[in-house]
């Protein structure tokens, strides 16, 4: 009963999500399609791309997408789409909730809490390590092409991913600015040498 | 001052929501600007509160503000109304674009813009692990964990909801180390 498992999906990914909106994007990533194959590896980075680049949180519009996206691959209609759209969001946001009912007071006298403290000194470290398996699962032969097989998608996309992150972190571009760029260029360089 | 209602708190965090492209951090400004300066329903003092806690609570950071803010207010309506009010404008992007794309699958120009479009997303998920190392307490003794838990992850396809489990459970058994002798 796919409605029943994004609704525990998204609870667990709304429970254990430390470390803002990239790091829940790992979180999204790894149930979504490595564990429960709702979604190819391209259809969830383009779902990134679309969250970075429209108004909200990030991790909010990835929910909202990916619960669309998941009832409607899994052989159902579109209201039934916005139906998991709306019941993955709001999974998200119950763990908050009731967090915040439960411990909001408490949290506020105990924030500098050694115990708290030495917490997060292994959290904060850790969901680098979150995000950068995240990169590193997104890089792959969907996304960039293969190296033999399709030798000139890959050389492009190699090229389009070290110029997106020199652009992104060197030069201080604006990610959306970056990622509309980046779709530009692959609109045009792909409609001259079809692949 | 101008008094708190939920009615209020939804129209306000609606508009926070709308205005942000690019997430949580972006939000901070934002929402000071008319929780605090504007509408004085917190002082200073309690909107930094209130976002530490968001921030050591796990969740969508902009969401858990918007829940702790709405709560101080006016409790669970309060923070339904400012939570309803922050997913609201996202909720209705997505879905017109989920809607219109669908139509689009297949449509050779669309895929083509998303070849070029998925590497630089690839980028922009790394661009966090270095500009943020150093604010993440990451230093030669330190760098294991990110190390390890990227490949626990990416190669062993262990979940990271575990991967977060065991960083709580070390991070108590650190403190109980050293408070314990």
């Amino acid at each position: 009963m796919i409605f029943l498992e994004l609704f525990i999906t998204f609870f667990k990914i709304g429970l254990f999500g430390f470390g803002g909106g990239l790091a829940i994007i790992s979180l999204i990533q790894n149930e979504v399609v490595s564990k429960h194959a709702w979604m190819t590896f391209s259809e969830f980075t383009d779902i990134v791309a679309v969250s970075q680049m429209t108004p909200g949180p990030i991790g909010i519009n990835a929910a909202t997408y990916v619960g669309y996206t998941a009832v409607v691959n899994s052989g159902l209609g579109a209201s039934w789409g916005i139906a998991g759209s709306l019941l993955a969001t709001f999974s998200t946001l119950l763990p908050s909730f009731i967090l915040m009912l439960l411990v909001s007071r408490f949290l506020i006298k105990y924030t500098d809490h050694p115990a708290v403290r030495a917490v997060f000194s292994i959290l904060r470290p850790l969901v680098i390590g979150l995000i950068a398996s995240a990169a590193l699962m997104l890089m792959n032969e969907e996304n960039f092409g293969n190296p033999t097989k399709s030798t000139t998608q890959f050389v492009v996309s190699v090229i389009l991913c070290a110029a997106s992150f020199l652009a992104i972190n060197k030069w201080k571009v604006n990610p959306i600015f970056v990622i509309l760029v980046a779709g530009v260029i692959g609109g045009v360089f792909y409609g001259f040498f079809p692949i | 001052m101008s008094p708190f209602s939920p009615l209020k708190a939804f129209g306000t965090f609606f508009k926070i929501g709308l205005f942000t492209i690019g997430g949580g951090p972006v939000m901070i400004p934002f929402i000071e600007r008319e929780v605090v300066a504007k509408n004085e329903w917190l002082t200073k003092e309690e909107f930094m509160d209130l976002m530490v806690v968001s921030q050591s609570l796990p969740g969508v950071f902009a969401a858990n503000f918007a829940i702790a803010i709405g709560y101080r207010l006016g409790g669970r309506r309060g923070s339904a109304a400012c939570a309803i009010g922050t997913v609201m404008p996202s909720i209705i992007c997505i879905l017109t674009i989920a809607l219109f794309f669908q139509q689009m699958r297949g449509n050779t120009v669309v895929e083509n813009v998303f070849r070029g479009i998925r590497p630089a997303v690839t980028a922009l998920i790394l661009g966090p692990i270095f500009h943020l190392s150093k604010a993440a307490g990451i230093t030669w003794r330190t760098v294991w964990i990110p190390i390890v838990s990227a490949l626990l992850i990416w190669q062993l396809g262990v979940s990271p909801i575990w991967v977060i489990v065991a960083g709580i459970l070390g991070g108590v058994a650190k403190y109980l180390v050293k408070n314990g002798s």
